[in-house]
């Protein structure tokens, strides 16, 4: 079964790329541009990996962690943040606030693409 | 839409944008915490992405040029203007890095000056950077422990997920196989942690391994497994010999947790930003020609259907003719664009002309938020510029003057944009001395333009300095005259089916507003008929329409005045202008448009409506016919010109002046 992840990023060329890298190897990639869409995208769509943003506009990407842990209908679904260096107070938040990996920038197709094997197979 | 890379380049070039904004913010107000915030963001995120997307030596640029924003936000150092010369500087430099466009190496001239930005920003920050020729961008390699010479081949390994793992997604039979692909393993499930059943959770995660790896790997390889098991005790050791009990949890590639809290994303009120899609422009040019092919068509339909009177039909027609507004409104609006976008590039133009010029100047903008049509947007930039520049240049006078005439040393430059029905107005005022209107006449005499006895008002005198070749070499600027290019800025207004009219008062400024319509391809217009001929004249211009008393048509001293409403409006026939035999029809109409900011009367035979019309650009030949703006097909399938009513009133009068 064709497996989707959720791509969270107010930077359109990110959620692109990650589009660019996963789809050809055959996932689905949904796409949001702030916490809000994310949300709204989750519910919306059999999302099996999101990976999202850190700082985004409506709603940042641990509020929106937060959020998606808190509904039950998300309950095992993994988030993974994208960070990068420095942020190290921001990740242990999104720790606490379910995720369950990060991501830190800059990264390439195969880091991605092998974060995701890792994470649903 | 394109590859992620010529997204990645306009994102860019918008973080660009914002930071120029944002450091001329900063100028006025150095203390602001919230625009060097969102400096430090626009050069985070570039940095970021910059070397994902083949931009290596602009994320490397923008690692050193980031540390100025980064001590600044901690406090370690202040704005100053040297900081903001040295950052304009280098944000211009970033743009040059990114116009080479990806995977380019940047020339030895580019790289050059890169070195000296760093030179300049390592001396603002006290400390000697090393020259980023190669465009590294020192992030720190993630930590990893040097493989050991003899790595130990037989590793203990404990886990303990904690209860949440599973809710969070967490997969143990991923690991599992990731593990047994560096190696034989030996995996033991302990099940001591689940509670009686009246504690039982369902959904949490109580189970704990343990297990034994039979590889030859380093430790990081390990770790590395469990990169994302940010919630689960672990312990990996080897069983060769007594290794430390590690605890993984502060995982590699992290930096030190006191440096960079990020703020919440805020943007400085200046600084907007809209969600949008990105569309290719020409994609939306595509999409307004077929729809202005679908208005026509519409329009034939409607007139097929009003001589067949089958009323199914009509029924029909009305709601697709509802449709067809509702899709031409929409399209339209996808086009707009906030002014804001051209008048921000205007701080910066202000900005080093009034250093460059030794000219204290400061730009005030207001209605940024209008919206006009992006193709008007595009052709508006320059001349806006050239004016500008004029503003300050001729039109603000030197400091010692200012202070003579009890003016303030800093002189402000007011670019507004309003929308006035179906028009945009952009003003650009300035408070400096005003135009001269004796020394505007003396040089319209010296150029032939008028003669020496001529009365021409104040307006008409003030619209001289658009005409081409009124000034340029010489210049009037003493006496505040200008001209320098002014005839581009009205040809380019002209093209756009604008107009500009000009206020000024001596001593006091100059305000030059320009009238544009909000969009160009589909506008409304009003048929009028001369002579059986077809003609459209903008309803934008079109004020108002009267019939032309009886009286006017017998008149035959040649004075051409209407009274309406205790208002003198000077007024033309078309079928004079245009040549054709002098109308017969008794009782015409006069319809009142505003053109220069002059009211005019255009006398027709007679008023046949309002219409959509899709101006169609006239072929090469009659492109040189000003008073033209273009042409259309109507619904019944014949061609109807398309009046510029300016260049028309323009025209008229000066072929009034020669006779």
């Amino acid at each position: 079964m064709t497996k989707t992840v959720l791509s969270v990023d107010d930077s359109a060329s990110i959620r692109e790329m990650m589009a660019f890298a996963l789809e050809p190897r055959g996932y689905r990639v949904v796409q949001a541009e702030d916490g809000v869409d994310g949300f709204n995208k989750m519910a919306a769509n059999k999302i099996d990996l999101v990976i999202t943003d850190l700082n985004m506009p409506k709603m940042n990407g641990i509020e929106m962690t937060r959020a998606i842990r808190a509904d039950a209908r998300f309950d095992g679904v993994p988030i993974v943040l994208l960070t990068t260096e420095g942020q190290r107070e921001k990740m242990l938040e999104g720790k606490s606030a379910g995720a369950v990996g990060w991501i830190v920038k800059p990264f390439d197709e195969q880091k991605i693409c092998g974060i995701v094997k890792k994470m649903i197979g | 839409m394109g590859s992620p890379e010529s997204t990645f380049i306009q994102e860019a070039k918008d973080h660009l944008q914002i930071l120029e904004e944002v450091l001329l913010e900063l100028e006025n107000t150095p203390d602001n915490s919230e625009h060097v915030d969102a400096a430090f963001r626009a050069l985070h995120t570039l940095k970021g992405s910059g070397s994902m997307f083949g931009f290596g030596e602009l994320a490397g640029f923008t690692h050193h040029f980031e540390d100025a924003f980064d001590q600044l936000r901690e406090g370690r150092a202040k704005v100053s203007p040297e900081l903001i010369a040295v950052s304009l500087d280098s944000r211009d430099h970033l743009a040059s890095l990114l116009d080479l466009g990806p995977d380019t190496e940047a020339p030895d001239a580019l790289r050059a000056v890169g070195d000296v930005l760093l030179a300049r920003l390592a001396k603002l920050k006290g400390t000697p950077i090393k020259g980023t020729a190669e465009g590294a961008h020192e992030v720190p390699a993630p930590v990893s422990e040097v493989a050991d010479q003899n790595v130990p081949s037989r590793w203990f390994i404990s886990f303990s997920p904690e209860p949440a793992a599973l809710k969070n997604g967490f997969r143990p039979d991923l690991l599992w196989d990731e593990l047994a692909q560096l190696g034989d393993l030996q995996l033991t499930c302990f099940d001591d942690r689940i509670p009686a059943l009246e504690d039982l959770e369902t959904g949490e995660c109580y189970l704990r391994w343990e297990m034994e790896l039979n590889a030859n790997v380093p430790r990081d390889r390990i770790e590395d497994v469990f990169i994302f098991c940010m919630d689960a005790e672990i312990t990996i050791k080897t069983l060769d010999e007594e290794a430390a009990v590690e605890d993984l949890n502060p995982a590699q590639g992290v930096d030190d947790p006191t440096k960079t809290p990020d703020k919440a994303a805020t943007t400085p009120a200046t600084a907007t930003k809209s969600e949008s899609v990105r569309v290719d422009a020409r994609r939306l040019d595509d999409l307004m020609d077929q729809l202005g092919e679908l208005v026509i068509a519409q329009a034939r339909l409607k007139s097929i259907s009003d001589t067949l009177d089958d009323p199914r039909l009509e029924t029909t027609v009305e709601e697709i003719d509802t449709l067809v507004t509702g899709l031409r409104d929409t399209t339209l609006s996808i086009r707009m664009l906030p002014v804001s976008m051209v008048f921000s590039k205007f701080r910066r133009v202000i900005r080093d002309l009034s250093v460059e010029l030794d000219k204290p100047a400061q730009l005030i903008t207001e209605g940024g938020e209008t919206e006009v049509d992006k193709n008007i947007i595009d052709c508006l930039t320059e001349p806006l510029v050239h004016m500008i520049r004029n503003s300050v240049d001729h039109g603000v006078e030197d400091a010692a003057t200012r202070k003579a005439a009890g003016k303030p040393d800093m002189a402000t430059i007011h670019l507004s944009a309003s929308q006035s029905g179906g028009e945009v107005l952009i003003s650009i005022k300035d408070d400096g001395g005003g135009l001269n209107a004796d020394a505007i006449r003396v040089r319209a005499i010296e150029r032939g333009m008028i003669s020496e006895d001529q009365e021409v008002s104040t307006e008409a005198l003030y619209q001289l300095i658009f005409e081409p070749g009124f000034s340029t070499a010489q210049n009037l600027s003493s006496v505040s005259g200008r001209g320098v290019g002014m005839d581009a800025v009205r040809r380019v207004v002209d093209d756009l089916r604008g107009s500009i009219d000009v206020k000024s008062t001596p001593g006091q400024g100059t305000e030059v507003i320009l009238r544009l319509p909000l969009t160009l391809a589909i506008i409304d217009g009003l048929l009028v008929d001369v002579d059986g001929d077809k003609f459209v004249l903008p309803l934008s211009s079109v004020e108002e329409c009267v019939d032309l008393p009886e009286s006017e048509n017998q008149r035959e001293d040649g004075r051409t005045i209407l009274r309406i409403r205790d208002q003198l409006v000077p007024y033309l026939s078309l079928d004079n202008l245009f040549g054709y035999t002098p109308s017969a029809v008794e009782r015409r109409r006069v319809a009142i448009v505003k053109a220069d900011g002059q009211r005019v009367g255009l006398v027709v035979d007679d008023v046949l409506g309002q219409l959509q019309t899709v101006i169609k650009p006239l072929s090469p030949f009659h492109r040189s016919v000003e008073e033209l703006a273009g042409a259309t097909i109507l619904g019944d399938g014949s061609i109807a010109l398309v009046l510029d009513v300016n260049a028309l009133v323009r025209r008229a009068s000066s072929t009034l002046i020669a006779a």
